[in-house]
């Protein structure tokens, strides 16, 4: 049978309420005192700040919502008029604007260091894959946004991205036009984007929850990969992270606001303040930077079909990557083979943001294709050899040791490797 | 039919890469008023611009996102504005319901040249002169591309063909642009005395053409400044406090 929560606060108000609907006992255990690992580095800021990221998207987007009009013929104005009438309408969107670039900067991150330290094993691979879709609807969320101000990039940008999907055999142009809602990117389209553009942030809201859900049954990765094993290996979430993750957080700020209030349009490309012109193709139809990599993989297959599958599928791989990666180890701290692969992983990423940048001639196709064979080949062929054939370095015996002693490194005479035990 | 389009789309940037790839003009460095994190309009230069809207580029461009009342950002006084707004008749919708014009407000936007796009391209040799309203955001290059083209024009190279009723100019990709060169030395005469040379023209118009697309940098910059040294000053503490709660860790 339910029973009363037991609550142990002294306020009366809270102790009554909490008694009822234990919100501040829950809150108390999930981000007060909940035992986080102690050797956290400042890159375990980036999940904290991309979540502040999502909330200040929400709640600018919400303004603008109030004054934007989705319609052919009236949405470029209606954003200049929001730059030029609403009362810090200029703020409220360059923060918008610029917030996308620095969404997409902070997951990034977030996700490169999941992949450093190998969270994404056992047992975290459901929080893994809750993180993939995430960011599936977050590129989804952001190619929308960018056709709202309807101008030349955003026109082109859907129109290229929607055609995609008339790659697909058979069933391929009946999609585009299901997804048009007519028979080219129009008004329809533009009303569904802007609908779906203030739907999709409370679904990756929702499962933002569910990822931190998922964090909090498994508890969080740690940059030597090991699990906890004594409460001295662990502080309380509160103060030792918020305080930490506010330093991180007013960073994070100062970099958005340089580019709020000094270099708004630093992200923004000049086309797009071109009003739609459906008879007039740009010279070069390029997506925001944070989507070039998965464009330059699109384009590197020299068959529509092949380079649509390769560029979801450059996605859909992280799904399995908790089951491609036969190593034991999780930190590639101590996998020293991983770890040059894993830099050369990030290179291979962003020289596929330059080639994506890059019309595809000359040299530019050539690393196009080198860094996209590398990408999935790192994924799909290195990622279960190297683990299986890699000698990793000894690791630390328990968190708080090599903390206590030494700041960070694993001690001279740490344990041999040993698989990570499996609960 | 439409995979055809969107591989000819593909096609077309993959092919036609090359031949895009035109050697385009240097970008001139113009050391402008309002660059930089504490830039603003130089007010005289702004409103010599205005001049050079008013008496030149208004013939054919549209202003059409900004409003008469915008003027008073760049020094003009409300009786001013007024005045210049008055000047001008818009349509609008007489009491008896038939169309009529009155005298335009502060309120209102800039009165376009062409009532629409067939009329402009009719009466210009079927070009379209763009809305120049974010002009120096919706080009590569901003202020100093603007500048390049105002002051880029001169005579073809030998044996470089020109288009029917084209005129060459060293900064418009291609080289080839429909627009006469619009600015002359002494096609004004300015009020303040200053020489009106063909640089001095384009750098006037320039100015007052940034400022209508961005009529709050100066607000925004100047928010800028006390956002980011409250943020550092707040990075500061609150590194602060977090060396003081972590003391009993390390």
């Amino acid at each position: 049978m339910a029973g009363l929560n037991k609550s142990d606060f002294k306020n009366p108000v809270v102790n009554w309420i909490d008694t009822r609907l234990p919100l501040f006992t829950l809150m108390n255990k999930e981000y007060a005192v909940f035992p986080t690992p102690r050797n956290f580095n400042y890159l375990w800021n980036f999940g904290a700040l991309a979540s502040v990221a999502l909330v200040l998207m929400i709640v600018t987007g919400i303004f603008l919502a109030m004054n934007y009009t989705p319609d052919g013929s009236m949405a470029f104005d209606s954003v200049e008029r929001i730059m030029r009438d609403v009362n810090y309408g200029w703020l409220l969107r360059y923060a918008h604007a610029n917030g996308a670039s620095m969404f997409f900067l902070v997951v990034y991150v977030h996700i490169f260091r999941g992949l450093y330290y190998g969270s994404y094993k056992t047992p975290r691979e459901l929080l893994w894959m809750l993180g993939v879709v995430i960011l599936l609807l977050m590129m989804a969320t952001a190619f929308m946004g960018y056709v709202l101000p309807w101008g030349q990039m955003s026109f082109w940008g859907a129109t290229v991205i929607t055609n995609l999907f008339s790659a697909f055999p058979v069933v391929g142009n009946a999609i585009v036009t299901w997804l048009w809602g007519g028979f080219a990117v129009g008004d329809p389209t533009l009303h569904r984007f802007f609908s779906l553009h203030y739907l999709l942030p409370f679904v990756i809201f929702a499962v933002v929850f569910l990822h931190v859900i998922a964090l909090h049954i498994t508890g969080s990765n740690n940059p030597l990969g090991i699990d906890v094993k004594s409460p001295q290996d662990t502080l309380p979430f509160h103060p030792y992270y918020t305080i930490k993750d506010s330093v991180g957080l007013c960073v994070f700020f100062l970099v958005w606001s340089f580019f709020i209030f000094f270099e708004p349009n630093f992200f923004a490309n000049p086309d797009n303040y071109i009003p739609a012109n459906p008879l007039q193709t740009p010279s070069e139809i390029v997506p925001e930077w944070y989507l070039l990599p998965f464009y330059a993989i699109l384009r590197s297959v020299p068959n529509k079909l092949g380079g649509v599958l390769m560029m979801f599928g450059s996605i859909l791989v992280l799904f399995v990557i908790p089951w491609l990666d036969t190593s034991p180890v999780r930190s590639a701290k101590f996998r020293p083979i991983w770890r040059a692969l894993f830099w050369v992983l990030v290179a291979s990423t962003i020289a596929l943001g330059f080639v994506g940048a890059h019309r595809p001639e000359g040299w530019w196709v050539v690393l196009g294709r080198v860094a996209t064979t590398y990408y999935f080949l790192h994924f799909l062929v290195l990622m279960p050899i190297v683990g299986k054939l890699e000698r990793p370095l000894p690791l630390p015996e328990s968190i708080s040791r090599p903390v206590i002693s030494r700041g960070g490194g694993p001690l001279p005479g740490g344990a041999p490797a040993k698989p990570m035990e499996k609960p | 039919m439409r995979a055809a389009t969107t591989l000819a789309l593909l096609g077309t940037l993959l092919a036609a890469a090359p031949a895009l790839a035109q050697e385009e003009g240097k970008l001139p460095h113009v050391n402008w008023s309002f660059s930089g994190p504490f830039g603003t309009y130089d007010r005289a230069a702004a409103q010599r611009g205005f001049q050079i809207y008013k008496e030149v580029c208004s013939n054919c461009h549209s202003l059409k996102e900004a409003y008469y009342r915008d003027l008073e950002g760049i020094g003009l006084s409300a009786a001013q504005v007024k005045a210049i707004a008055a000047s001008v008749t818009v349509p609008t919708i007489g009491d008896d319901g038939q169309p009529a014009e009155r005298p335009a407000l502060p309120s209102d936007h800039f009165k376009s040249p062409f009532p629409n796009e067939k009329a402009a391209r009719a009466a210009l040799n079927g070009a379209l002169p763009p809305d120049l309203s974010v002009i120096t955001l919706a080009r590569e290059g901003g202020a100093d591309y603007v500048y390049g083209v105002l002051t880029g024009y001169g005579e073809p190279p030998a044996g470089m063909k020109m288009g029917e009723g084209m005129n060459y100019n060293k900064m418009f990709p291609g080289h080839q642009i429909a627009m006469p060169q619009p600015l002359q030395p002494d096609q004004v005469t300015y009020a303040d005395g200053t020489k009106a040379t063909l640089d001095q023209e384009a750098h006037d118009v320039v100015t007052f053409l940034e400022y209508v697309a961005n009529p709050h940098m100066e607000e925004r910059k100047r928010i800028g400044v006390k956002v980011i040294l409250f943020l550092a000053m707040l990075t500061g503490i609150t590194y602060a406090v977090k060396r003081k709660v972590w003391s009993d860790v390390h």
